[in-house]
C-alpha cells in the first residue's frame, strides 16, 4: 500500500471536514473493495475516512410502503433484518448470498453502490427496485444513479446516507456466479411494482442496466412464458476470460426467466 | 502518520502504534507474535486469516489494524489458554478435518462462527457457510463432518 493518514469519524459532520481537509481524500465504508485496491496499489489517497462510526449511517427502518436502510449496514445485517426479510425478501436474499459470511459481515450497502462494481449484486435491487438514494446533499433516483463502470452521480466527496427501496408486489433476483470470486456473471432483478415491472441487469455489461422489452413483456403478463421470444443483446455486454458477450446474453435471458418464476413462488 | 491503538487480543488489553497500512492480520502475527492466524492468499477469498472481531468471524487480511481500535479480537492461540483444545479443535482432531493445516486456523474459527449462528446447522447450511474457506487437501467431507460434530459438542457444552 501507498502511505496515507487515517480518521475515523464520528458524525456526517466530521466525516465532511476530515475529507474537505485532505488533498485527495476517501471514504473507508466496510473496506471489502477499497483495501484491496490499496493494497494492489491502483489507488493512492492521501487520507481514508472511515465512516464506521457514523451512527447516522446506520440502522433499517420501515417507512410506510418503503424499507430506509443507512449506508453502513452490512451485508449480513441486511440479510437478517426482520424488516427487510417480511417487506422485500428477493432483497435480503440478495444480500445474503453476496461474496462470503466473512465479506457479509464487514461489506455495506453503502459501500457496495457507491462503488458500482459491474459485478456486484446491490445496483441491481437498487435499480431493480427503483429505490431513492439519499446523500449527505440529496436525493437521487435509481435511474439516474449508476452513470458507467465504477461511475456514479455521486460528486466529489458526496457521501450516500441511506437508500429507500419501495416494496413491490413480488420481486427476485436470480444470478450465476463465478464459481470462485463469488460475482455474477450474470444477474437480474425482477421487480413488480403496481402497474409497472422492472427488470434490472448486472454483471453482464459495464454497468447495471434495466431491459425495457422485458419489462414491457412481463407488464402484459408477468410469466416466465412472456420472455420467450425476446433476444438479449450481446453487442454492449463484457467478453472477459470468465464469460463471452454471447453466453452473458444466454444467461441474463436463463436468469431473467428464473427470476420471474422465483418471483411468483 | 502511526496512530496508537487498543484493543483486546485474546482477552489481554493491547496497546500499539501503528501505521495505518498496517493490515491487521500483520499487526496479529509480526507485532504480537501471534502467528497462528495464517496469510493464505491475501485477497480476502481463501479465509485461512480468519479471526474474531468482536464475536464476528472476518478475515482479517481485508482490514486495517486502525479499524480494529477499540475492538476486542480472537485468534485460534485465544482458544485453549490452559491447553485443552476447545471443542471444535478437539472435533477437527478426532474427525480427521485437516491435513497439511495450513487453513484449519481459519477453519475452526469459521467454525466456531457456524456453531454460534447455527446451533442446529445441517450439512448443506455448514457448507454454504464454509463458502469463504478454501482447503486444498481434504476434499472438506472430513471439514464438514469436524464442524458439524465441534458444532454439537459446543451446542451441548452451553446448554
Amino acid at each position: 500500500m501507498f502511505r496515507f493518514d487515517y480518521h475515523r469519524a464520528t458524525s456526517l459532520e466530521d466525516a465532511r471536514a476530515a475529507f474537505d481537509a485532505a488533498e485527495d481524500g476517501v471514504f473507508l465504508a466496510g473496506g471489502m473493495t477499497l483495501i484491496p485496491t490499496l493494497k494492489q496499489r491502483l489507488a493512492m489517497p492521501s487520507d481514508l475516512v472511515d465512516l464506521s462510526g457514523v451512527e447516522a449511517l446506520r440502522g433499517i427502518t420501515l417507512e410506510g410502503d418503503h424499507v430506509k436502510i443507512g449506508a453502513m449496514v452490512s451485508h449480513k445485517d441486511v440479510a437478517k433484518s426482520p424488516n427487510v426479510r417480511d417487506a422485500i425478501p428477493a432483497l435480503a436474499i440478495l444480500a445474503g448470498d453476496i461474496g462470503d459470511p466473512m465479506v457479509r459481515a464487514r461489506g455495506t450497502l453503502g459501500g457496495s453502490v457507491a462503488n458500482n462494481d459491474p459485478a456486484a449484486d446491490y445496483p441491481g435491487a437498487v435499480l431493480g427496485l427503483g429505490a431513492t438514494i439519499q446523500t449527505d446533499r440529496r436525493e437521487i433516483l435509481a435511474d439516474d444513479f449508476f452513470t458507467a463502470m465504477f461511475e456514479t452521480a455521486l460528486e466529489d466527496g458526496e457521501l450516500i446516507s441511506s437508500i429507500r427501496f419501495p416494496r413491490p408486489e413480488r420481486a427476485a433476483y436470480v444470478k450465476f456466479h463465478n464459481p470462485a470470486s463469488r460475482y455474477a456473471i450474470a444477474g437480474v432483478f425482477v421487480a413488480q411494482l403496481g402497474e409497472k415491472v422492472r427488470v434490472a441487469v448486472t454483471g453482464a455489461g459495464p454497468t447495471v442496466f434495466r431491459h425495457r422489452e422485458m419489462e414491457q413483456a412481463l407488464e402484459r403478463t408477468f410469466a416466465p412464458d412472456a420472455l420467450e421470444g425476446i433476444a438479449v443483446d450481446a453487442g454492449p455486454l463484457n467478453s472477459d476470460m470468465h464469460a463471452s458477450a454471447d453466453f452473458r446474453a444466454h444467461l441474463v435471458k436463463v436468469m431473467a426467466v428464473r427470476a420471474v418464476v422465483q418471483a411468483l413462488k | 502518520m502511526a496512530l496508537s491503538i487498543n484493543l483486546t487480543v485474546n482477552g489481554e488489553a493491547v496497546t500499539k502504534t501503528v501505521e495505518p497500512t498496517c493490515l491487521l492480520v500483520d499487526f496479529l502475527r509480526d507485532d504480537l507474535q501471534l502467528t497462528g492466524t495464517h496469510v493464505g492468499c491475501d485477497t480476502s477469498q481463501c479465509g485461512a486469516c480468519t479471526i474474531h472481531l468482536d464475536g464476528q468471524p472476518v478475515k482479517a487480511c481485508t482490514i486495517l489494524a486502525v479499524q480494529a481500535d477499540g475492538a476486542e479480537i480472537l485468534t485460534i492461540e485465544g482458544l485453549a489458554p490452559e491447553g485443552e483444545l476447545h471443542p471444535m479443535q478437539a472435533a477437527f482432531a478426532q474427525h480427521h478435518g485437516l491435513q497439511c493445516g495450513f487453513c484449519t486456523p481459519g477453519m475452526v474459527m469459521t467454525g466456531i462462527g457456524i456453531a454460534r449462528q447455527h446451533p442446529d446447522a445441517d450439512e448443506a447450511t455448514i457448507r454454504r457457510e464454509l463458502e469463504g474457506n478454501l482447503c486444498r487437501c481434504t476434499g472438506y467431507q472430513n471439514i464438514v463432518k469436524a464442524v458439524a460434530a465441534g458444532t454439537r459438542l459446543m451446542t451441548d457444552s452451553e446448554s
